[in-house]
């Protein structure tokens, strides 16, 4: 090896604290981009696949009721390839030695055979035998979580009817990927269950025989999508079809879709923002590192080294520290994806997930930190390799210093002798300055993204399920029902309040733009689902018009004022326009409200409701749950603080941990830039320091003006920090706005608070590295060495 | 002066200006000066006479404000920076008055930073053992005493065999005692090579031991003698 090979390696290990780091910050920006790539890459390759190979339908329609005759003429419809109608309907479910209501779907298959499209994956067990009616094949995660396997039974509510079911077989399905209930954000697997079942058994059991209420298709390549919907919609609207849907419109694909959406921000915004700040920690830290070697260079190009020589000597420093940086990246990328995929195999259910680093991927990262390793150390580089080398020999002139404002100001008693060395050593350099408190306050920017993402979710569950749903149960309908229903609930045991609510699926349209979704018709006051202000003051529903979800409106590009088509899918299928009366903030889902008198109206309808949201009285809530189970009118149970529990958990595991790993990325971040700050300051103030110990101060007086300075760099970054991460976080939310959720763009004092803590620990631990060296500083040693 | 003898390096009319902080400064004001072939010149010279300016365009570190240089018949005062860094790389050797050793590397390591770069160099061993520091190749600077790293320096500069080796106080940092040995190391090399070398010194007991001496005041060669008797290194006493 070359003797200046090896002093690139000693270099290495004399900086390895400055040079780990750095390479953390670079770590921190290849660790997300690896994680990100990896899991999108894992999602969407399992998705397609799964998709391919289980032949997942491209279109879906619900119909009331029609006749299985229909099948053969839209099978004739242009552009229709594969065509096939089943049964689906909502059921009960009782598993032993669980208390809690249990909702499922139940979906038909071909008697004793895979359907066409959306077939199962069988993970145990057999399809259900030609002529069994009591054979079902359950979901996976269902089974999972009860621990049931082929040959175990449970029992379903049909029609009022308790009927025992046995588990034929458990099985994975393309439809049901994401499994949570109709009106879930996230699943909740005990709670939940798909059952398949022969045809010809369901039919018989909800009195469909020859007849079918879900379709599903796919279509012909090249086929005009949109004109086959309208000739579906146009064949089944008298069948009571609620319109066709795309996969964009179907849960389970939708709920990944977002997700796909979240990652691909997330791969795209985070390591961007931590390999830029990785290329300006470089470039502040080889510049000064470059600096105290002026000499060494001085004399590598006396001896006759090259330039260029040089240069590629110190950019290989730079990229040595990148390159650790980079396989920490990928070493910690990879074991988080490993991590992170179990967590995922949890909430998305495929049959297989494999997450292989994309090849790519690592070249990008490479490339992107070697790339952030020259342009940060290039001028640095070059400025010290083409200086003449007796310029570099010669000590440096004294430096230029000048009396600074302060110093003229009333303040000027107060700063004494080191705080008149501070102020003036930072002012004869104000770039440098200027460039050191932006490393700090970039880190303290990623400390507020951290921070805020932690308490934004907390904020926005709390909003939702302190101020907006405020029941504690949710009881849903088999069909609209008379409101003197509500009376019979009122009289049930441990029912506090009852308010009932009508809900009617419908499109909002306008323009081009169209949204699916369903009309909530509410009380005029609300009081166990609240519509609030951005206060979360509770408002009452105005008379007339639609009040949207802020979000909603902007997909729709509506506001105020505005008039907004709706397409109603149930009963007589209208489209009337409706005023927005007002736009409300709300975080988690997409909703549009009206009174639900208007509602009824609208419908053309008596007082009807789909459903009613409980207030219960908790010592008697399983007394109350036992009785609705008895109600035959009831096709739904949801109970609120589990659906609640459900988010919370589903946040924590994912989004949560993000933010955590990034709250312990930009701490180390925030130690790193004051770290090398202080190091370097030390190194070159090293003979000034050891001067003023010989003329007589002491240790104490002296570790003031290196504190001192350590203390003023934080102190002035905080408050940019503090604008940097508000902007990390507006880039953030927008990235992460979807259908599910809206991180509110809402920040506490605390979260400003624990920001200026960061760099304030961060400087005050350096600070006691710091005076650590500075009691073991040789001063006679220093003196005697050369400049 | 001999017309028969060989001459290396050769300066007309060297002047050389330039800034430091706030003030210019003239360091040299006209040198004319030769080198011949293996002699042993010491440059003699208060602080501020511009000794260490003439000696850093002498190696080809620096560039004369006016004037020329040319070794052999490199014509020095036009060449670029590349042609510069060719010539130091090849012919010239330098020691500094603080040793300017990498301290990230060892005795022997910082002879070899030259020998890799070098046509055809002595080994990093034999040039250490030249200077008697045969028994230390391992050792960091920080391990060696200031006279052996002066010494390690002086074997760095003549492992490359550099036609010119250039020392700029050489025993400046150094007791007397130790100062000695190294001129003893030098005075051995000028006798076994024919490598010619310039000292720059402000101690006058120096010139003693030089071919020739050149008195320089004030950015001017102020003189040049020949020692009547020329003494051995370790009869010098100071």
């Amino acid at each position: 090896m070359r003797a200046l090979h090896r002093k690139l390696l000693r270099d290495l290990g004399r900086l390895k604290g400055q040079a780990l780091a750095i390479a953390v910050v670079v770590a921190g920006g290849v660790m997300t981009l690896i994680l990100s790539v990896t899991m999108l890459g894992a999602l969407t390759h399992a998705q397609q696949r799964f998709y391919a190979s289980h032949h997942f339908a491209e279109v879906f329609v619900d119909v009331k009721r029609a006749p299985l005759g229909l099948v053969e003429r839209l099978q004739n419809i242009p552009g229709v390839n594969l065509i096939e109608a089943r049964v689906g309907a909502p059921v009960r479910l009782a598993v032993a030695d669980f208390d809690d209501p249990v909702r499922g779907q139940m979906v038909s298959i071909p008697d004793g055979r895979q359907p066409t499209l959306n077939r199962l994956h069988l993970v145990a067990g057999h399809l259900p035998t030609v002529g069994r009616e009591e054979q079902v094949v359950v979901s996976d995660a269902f089974a999972e979580a009860h621990g049931l396997t082929p040959g175990d039974s449970v029992e379903a509510i049909i029609n009022g009817r308790r009927t025992p079911l046995t588990l034929s077989g458990i099985a994975l399905s393309p439809e049901f990927l994401y499994q949570a209930g109709p009106t879930d954000l996230v699943p909740d697997y005990r709670r939940y269950a798909i059952l398949w079942m022969n045809q010809q058994a369901l039919a018989d059991a909800y009195g469909m025989n020859g007849a079918f209420n879900q379709l599903s298709l796919t279509l012909q390549s090249g086929a005009d999508r949109d004109s086959v919907i309208d000739a579906l919609d146009l064949a089944l609207s008298r069948y009571g079809g609620t319109g066709a849907r795309t996969r964009h419109d179907q849960q389970s694909h939708r709920f990944l879709e977002e997700e796909l959406k979240g990652q691909r921000a997330q791969a795209r915004i985070l390591p961007t923002i931590f390999l830029l700040v990785s290329a300006f920690l470089l470039n502040v830290v080889m510049t000064r590192i470059i600096r105290t070697q002026r000499e060494q260079i001085a004399i590598l190009k006396a001896f006759g080294y090259r330039d260029s020589e040089l240069a590629r000597h110190y950019a290989g420093l730079a990229l040595l520290i990148v390159l650790l940086g980079w396989a920490l990246g990928v070493g910690l990328g990879a074991w988080t994806a490993r991590w992170m995929a179990d967590l995922y195999a949890e909430y998305f259910r495929f049959p297989e997930m494999r997450f292989p680093i994309p090849h790519w991927a690592l070249a990008l990262s490479l490339l992107l930190a070697g790339l952030s390793a020259l342009t940060g150390s290039w001028r640095a580089v070059w400025q010290a390799v083409s200086a003449p080398p007796a310029e570099a020999m010669r000590p440096p002139a004294p430096q230029r210093f000048h009396r600074t404002w302060l110093e003229r100001s009333p303040l000027r008693h107060a700063l004494g002798n080191s705080g008149r060395i501070v102020l003036r050593h930072l002012a004869r350099q104000p770039a440098k300055m200027a460039l050191s408190v932006t490393g700090i306050a970039l880190s303290a920017g990623l400390l507020i993204m951290g921070a805020w993402q932690i308490e934004a979710l907390d904020r926005m569950l709390d909003r939702q399920y302190r101020d907006i749903m405020r029941m504690d149960i949710e009881l849903t309908f088999g069909d609209p029902a008379p409101t003197r229903a509500v009376g019979e609930l009122r009289h049930l045991p441990g029912v506090l309040a009852v308010e009932p609510w009508r809900r009617v699926p419908a499109t909002l349209i306008n323009g081009h733009r169209r949204y699916r979704t369903g009309l909530l018709g509410l009380e005029a006051v609300p009081r166990l689902r609240q519509i609030v202000d951005e206060a979360g003051n509770p408002q009452p529903l105005p008379p007339e018009g639609l009040v949207l979800t802020r979000y909603l409106g902007q997909r729709l590009g509506v506001g105020v004022g505005d008039s907004v088509e709706v397409a109603i899918m149930e009963g007589h299928r209208r489209r009337l326009s409706l005023p927005v009366a007002a736009l409300v903030e709300e975080p988690i889902g997409v909703g549009a409200y009206l009174r639900r008198d208007r509602l009824n109206h609208l419908m053309r309808e008596g007082p009807a409701i789909s459903g009613a949201w409980l207030l219960v009285d908790d010592n008697r809530r399983d007394d109350l749950i036992d009785e609705l189970h008895d109600l035959p009118v009831v096709a739904g149970i949801g109970l609120m603080d589990e659906a609640e529990n459900g988010v919370r958990r589903y946040l924590d595991e994912t989004l949560l941990v993000f933010a955590i790993v990034f709250v312990i990325l930009a701490g180390s971040i925030a130690f790193g830039v004051i770290y090398n700050n202080a190091r370097i300051t030390f190194a070159e103030r090293a003979r000034e320091l050891a001067t003023l110990l010989i003329l007589g101060y002491t240790r104490a007086e002296v570790s003031r003006i290196l504190l001192g300075e350590i203390a003023l760099l934080g102190g002035l970054a905080i408050i940019p920090g503090w604008a940097i991460g508000i902007g990390f976080c507006t880039l953030l939310s927008e990235a992460f706005s979807n259908d599910l959720f809206r991180i509110p763009l809402a920040f506490s004092p605390r979260i400003f608070g624990l920001s200026a803590a960061g760099v304030v620990s961060a400087s005050a631990l350096v600070g006691l590295l710091m005076l650590r060296r500075l009691w073991r500083l040789d001063q006679v040693a220093v003196l005697k060495a050369p400049e | 002066m001999d017309q028969t003898v060989d001459i290396v390096l050769e300066t007309r009319a060297l002047t050389r200006t330039y800034r430091m902080g706030e003030v210019d400064i003239q360091a040299l004001r006209g040198v004319d000066l030769a080198l011949h072939r293996g002699e042993l010149i010491v440059m003699l010279g208060a602080s501020g006479s511009g000794k260490s300016t003439l000696l850093n365009i002498l190696g080809g570190l620096d560039r004369a404000t006016s004037g020329t240089v040319c070794y052999r018949d490199h014509d020095l005062t036009h060449a670029s920076q590349r042609q510069l860094t060719a010539y130091r790389r090849q012919h010239v050797g330098f020691v500094f008055q603080f040793y300017n050793l990498i301290s990230s590397l060892t005795a022997r390591e910082n002879v070899a930073i030259v020998t890799d770069i070098s046509r055809d160099p002595l080994s990093p061993e034999s040039a250490l053992s030249m200077v008697g520091l045969q028994d230390r190749l391992d050792h960091f600077p920080s391990q060696l005493s200031g006279g052996e790293q002066q010494r390690v320096a002086i074997a760095r500069a003549i492992a490359k065999r550099p036609s010119l080796l250039l020392c700029d106080e050489p025993t400046g940092a150094l007791d007397f005692r130790t100062g000695i040995r190294v001129l003893e190391v030098i005075e051995a090399l000028n006798r076994d090579t024919d490598t010619t070398m310039a000292i720059i010194t402000h101690n006058a007991v120096i010139g003693d031991m030089a071919d020739r001496v050149v008195h320089l005041r004030d950015g001017c060669v102020d003189g040049v003698t020949v020692p009547a008797h020329r003494r051995r290194a370790r009869e010098l006493q100071w």
